[in-house]
């Protein structure tokens, strides 16, 4: 996070009373948000409420024997977050602190109190490539210089958005260090690598557009049947087991987004490491880089402070708006948006507020929805065209949709992901339940596919949607009567719904290859299916029994494209088999 | 800070409120002393300039409004060291055991910081508990929170015990060097009857598992309050055990149910305002705290394993204490009571199962190379034949076809003999997914769809007389 200056601090106030992480104050000159430093320790904290005299402060660290009567000083300046080169490739806590540089101040691997840290390397250098020359005009937000950060990101250092712009009167170019002024303006200010931006607050942008390119996640059921766009919002809701972490791996490794900013918020501690130990190993699919290079996680795991969990999905969003500012696709998961709602429950409580539905607060909705809107795609005020995509995850107790958090982000996101726990019993990767999900980009979407992958896109995918409709509706009849029952025509569209379901919807994530399939490839093993299907259709009516066309020995293999490498020729000579061996029956 | 006050003003459930003139820390540990001369051990959960508010660890009974109460000025600590191993400690750390006092090498206080995600290290080796729906289906690894979720009623214990008696890791099986990390197992208890706790030490004494072990014991008719503090006590001395001096932690809490009635009582005497079902909004964070103590740290040998054991009121997996439990743990393990009035020992019914740390260790070099197929292709047929059993209720076995009943018997094969093991088996892993081969080789080839074809040429079991053309 940002850090305060000795001159910043301002009155002194003192400690009335603590409990948990919620502490008053009397005394205290502080605005609303304003970071505040509790106690003899300095444990960073922020206003949360002013009541005559007294202040309410939620303190991002843990508050074991801090007592009445220590000093608190204020800031005055709201949480803001350091905003410059060395952001890609950290790793931060909720409040923009790196784990990292924590662990070597703290001499240990257990997460101390009062120590703060800037989160951007202050003394490192980096090469500034100037984009202006003296005598240029610059306005908010344009690019005076570009700084090569890693091998896929080149960050463009921008005007603040709150400065006033002017005629660039000085540059340098060369090594600087983030605090070291670059380019100097007629008006006397300073550019510098470095900026700060409050967390709470929205960076400026032009106009929001209409999002049209979807954000390709190599996944078969999403970009297949639930695509999300550049610049949309989505929601993973499932119980706990149905692998919403692993869909949100997923997508953080895959999505073809510029950048990925992952807000591990009050989740396992386990899984950030295994992001962190995973990430640097894997290459971007489109650029062959380390993914971490493009990648900037934040984790504030469950049995860090609640209050910095309350914040970290603010963080995050921060981060990403700025390189959206720069004209990147950002996209942003957040692991979970319920552990965020949770957070914002128990500080309420504290506060002892009137609480709303299920004692969460009654501006869940309102925050909520505030977060939600920070994505889309937008024209910059700069003049680029840049995008944030957020996918959220949400943990519903007991899995039941019908809770708070779940209803209010469904009123806010237009791709919902429902994840099933039945599904994931039975092994079906990635659970995600095809009746109930659904995306509201669909059509705004299908000219891109139609323009890039293939013309019958849309047409195709309908076939399947029927096809496992139609399924869903047989199954019903199954379960009562049994499978040989039905006419024949029916049990053939079971056989083909379940290579949909098994080849198709199915995808192994742990598996090397299987883990990534290009939209190319999800459209060739759909229409690999849907042709087996046309040719058992055609046997069929040629009064060909339906247990002799099912028994076709080539057909199984249809579950094993999504494991080959060399799909192309893999698919088609699968096809050309099946016809072959179908034909040959009749 | 040993100032002494006689200025209760209030005493209500296991609080008790008095007025301070000088400023008390947060979470500071208080000795209150009855009129009869009793000493009461108590936690500030409260602090204002002027009053404090304490819950009371060993119960308000006898405290009245002239009890003097004492500020230690500092937060509650364990003391630790290594000869803790062998001993029976009270829920609140005291020895009862009748052996010597604790001399400790170090005190540490028991509210465990978070370890720094940075500095952890992915688990990802083999622990193998020698129970095969366990190891072959739901393998738990060094560093991982896997939890027990059972019912009243149900042999949960039989299973904990079972574990923390056969469970080895790998390299301690392989014999090393003497110095390598040995295997420690903490045993928190809270909440638990005489008999269980008996029934616990029995065994722990005629094993031999004593030796290795440290038990925490709070019982049933102790104060509840006390509960709250004994998973700490019991993580603190984990921690100290694994990062200090190298050992493999394992602990084993029972029963996490009672941990959070006890929460809901501190919470209703605070008159807070409830979350679900009246527990704590504040209850996830404070399990994640508790949970999360599980884990590897980079550099160090040791690590922290947890199995906490919980029993869900009316076998409820969405009430909250197992759906929080759910969301933080790495997995879960159910006891099944249809699985254990059928007689299957361990009851473990694998489809709700989950082990999410499992991928990672296993494998060539850690378990098998073909660990993983197995268990997946064991998992999707013992679903399916579960699928058909209920078909079978009403159109009758008859009306299936043939592949459907091979489903059906590998269903129930699976719960008999693979599932089924009885308490005092010990399989290695080779003997589980031999015997998982064995039941899969029951199913045609064909059908075998998500295990490698070449392992499948390896080790599936050809029938000599049956044909292998399966009917769809």
């Amino acid at each position: 996070m940002s850090q305060a200056r000795e001159s910043d601090v301002r009155e002194d106030g003192q400690i009335e009373s603590v409990s948990g992480p919620v502490v008053t104050a009397i005394d205290l000159d502080a605005k609303m948000n304003d970071v505040v430093y509790v106690g003899h320790e300095g444990l960073m904290g922020e206003v949360i409420e002013i009541e005559g005299n007294i202040t309410t402060i939620q303190v991002y660290e843990e508050t074991s024997a801090v007592s009445p009567g220590e000093p608190v000083e204020s800031t005055g300046a709201p949480l803001s977050v350091d905003l410059g080169p060395g952001m890609l490739d950290a790793i931060y806590d909720g409040v923009q602190r790196p784990l990292d540089v924590l662990e070597e101040k703290m001499g240990s691997a257990f997460l101390d109190r009062g120590v703060d840290a800037p989160g951007i390397d202050l003394e490192k250098t980096w090469e500034f490539n100037p984009e202006v020359t003296e005598g240029d005009d610059v306005s908010p937000n344009d690019v005076v210089g570009i700084v090569p950060e890693t091998p896929s990101i080149d960050h463009k250092v921008m005007v603040p958005p709150d400065s006033e712009g002017g005629e660039v009167v000085d540059v340098n170019s060369g090594d600087y260090t983030v605090e070291d002024t670059v380019v100097e303006l007629d008006s006397g200010e300073e550019i510098k690598m470095r900026q700060e931006w409050p967390v709470r607050s929205q960076r400026p942008a032009d106009e929001k557009q209409t999002p049209d390119t979807p954000l390709v996640s190599g996944q078969r059921i999403l970009d297949g049947l639930f695509p999300l766009a550049k610049g949309g919002t989505a929601a993973i809701p499932g119980p706990f087991g149905s692998g919403k972490t692993v869909t949100q791996h997923q997508l953080a490794k895959w999505a073809d987004a510029d950048i990925v900013v992952y807000v591990g918020c009050g989740e396992r501690g386990n899984e950030m490491t295994e992001v962190i130990e995973d990430f640097p190993e894997l290459e971007d699919p489109t650029t062959g880089n380390a993914l971490m290079d493009r990648t900037c996680l934040i984790a504030n795991t469950s049995n860090m402070p609640v209050a910095a969990r309350e914040s970290c999905v603010y963080t995050g969003i921060t981060i990403a708006e700025y390189f959206r500012d720069m004209g990147y696709d950002v996209a942003l998961m957040a692991d979970s948006t319920s552990r965020w709602a949770e957070a914002m429950r128990e500080i309420s409580s504290r506060l002892e507020e009137m609480p709303g539905e299920e004692g969460y607060p009654a501006y869940l909705a309102a925050r909520l929805s505030e977060f939600y809107e920070r994505a889309g795609y937008f024209q910059n005020i700069n003049g680029t065209e840049g995008s944030v995509s957020v996918i959220g995850a949400v943990s519903p107790p007991g899995g039941d949709f019908s809770e708070p958090v779940t209803q209010n982000t469904l009123r806010i996101v237009k791709t919902f992901w429902a994840l099933d726990a039945d599904l994931a019993e039975r092994r079906h990767f990635p659970a995600i339940n095809w009746n109930e999900s659904y995306s509201l980009y669909r059509d705004q979407l299908d000219p891109w596919f139609e323009d890039n992958v293939a013309a019958d896109w849309s047409e195709q995918r309908q076939w399947a949607i029927d096809t496992l409709d139609e399924e869903d509706e047989l199954q019903e009849i199954v379960q009562l009567v049994g499978k040989d029952a039905l006419p024949e025509d029916q049990q053939l569209t079971l056989e083909v719904a379940r290579y949909l379901r098994e080849a198709w919807l199915q995808q192994d994530a742990f598996h090397p290859t299987d883990t990534y399939c290009e939209p190319e490839k999800t459209y060739s093993l759909l229409g690999a299916i849907k042709s087996f299907n046309d040719e058992a259709f055609e046997a069929l009516e040629a009064g060909v029994p339906v247990e002799e066309i099912t028994a076709v020995d080539a057909i199984p293999q249809l579950n094993r494209v999504g494991v080959q490498d060399e799909w192309e020729d893999y698919v088609e000579e699968l096809e050309d088999e099946i016809a072959e061996q179908i034909g040959e029956l009749y | 800070m040993q100032k002494e006050y006689q200025t209760i003003t209030e005493i209500s459930g296991p609080l008790v409120y008095a007025e301070v003139d000088e400023p008390v820390g947060y979470d500071e540990i208080v000795e209150i002393e009855t009129p009869d001369g009793d000493t009461r051990r108590g936690q500030v959960l409260e602090s204002t300039s002027d009053y404090v508010a304490i819950q009371v660890f060993e119960g308000t009974e006898g405290i009245d409004r002239s009890s003097s109460v004492r500020f230690l000025g500092g937060t509650m600590q364990m003391k630790l060291t290594e000869d803790l191993l062998g001993r029976v400690l009270s829920g609140t750390g005291e020895p009862i055991d009748g052996g010597p006092e604790i001399e400790p090498d170090e005190e540490r206080p028991i509210v465990g910081e978070a370890i720094n995600p940075y500095s952890r290290e992915y688990p990802e080796e083999f622990i193998q508990t020698g129970v095969s729906a366990i190891d072959g289906m739901n393998t738990l690894v060094r560093g991982q929170k896997l939890p027990i979720f059972s019912g009243s009623g149900l042999p949960h214990s039989d299973l904990a015990l079972q574990i923390a008696r056969q469970a080895t890791v790998p390299e301690e099986e392989a014999g090393e060097d003497g110095d390598g990390s040995e295997f420690a197992v903490i045993f928190g208890a809270m909440g638990i009857t005489q008999e269980e706790a008996n029934e616990f030490m029995d065994d722990f004494e005629r094993t031999g598992a004593l030796e290795r072990s440290v038990v925490f014991m709070n019982l049933a008719d102790d104060p509840a309050v006390e509960r709250t503090v004994t998973p700490r006590l019991a993580l603190t001395t984990a921690e100290y055990l694994a990062f200090e001096k190298d050992y493999h932690v394992l602990v084993i809490l029972t029963d996490m149910t009672n941990y959070c009635e006890a929460l809901r009582e501190i919470g209703a005497a605070r008159e807070e305002v409830p979350g679900r079902r009246g527990y704590p909004g504040y209850m996830y964070t404070d399990l994640a705290q508790l949970y999360e103590r599980a884990g590897r740290i980079e550099g160090e040998e040791g690590s922290v394993t947890q199995i906490p054991i919980l029993t869900m009121p009316g076998d409820d997996d969405t009430h909250p204490i197992p759906d929080l439990t759910g969301y933080i743990t790495e997995g879960q393990i159910y006891v099944d009571r249809d699985l254990n009035s059928q007689g299957i020992e361990p009851p473990i019914y694998v489809l709700p199962s989950l082990s999410r740390l499992m991928d990672d260790g296993i494998g060539e070099g850690l378990t098998r190379a073909d660990h993983a197929d197995v268990s997946d292709q064991m998992y999707a047929a013992y679903a399916e034949g579960e699928d058909l059993r209920d078909l079978v209720n009403i159109v009758g076995r008859e009306a299936l076809s043939e592949r459907d009943n091979k489903y059906l018997d590998f269903a129930d094969d699976f719960e008999t003999a693979f599932v089924q093991q009885g308490f005092r088996t010990n399989r290695s892993i080779d003997e589980t997914l031999d015997l998982g081969w064995e039941l899969l080789s029951q199913l045609p080839k064909e059908e075998l769809n998500r295990i490698d074809e070449e392992l499948i040429e390896q080790n599936y079991v050809e029938e000599e007389t049956e044909a292998i053309e399966a009917e769809e």
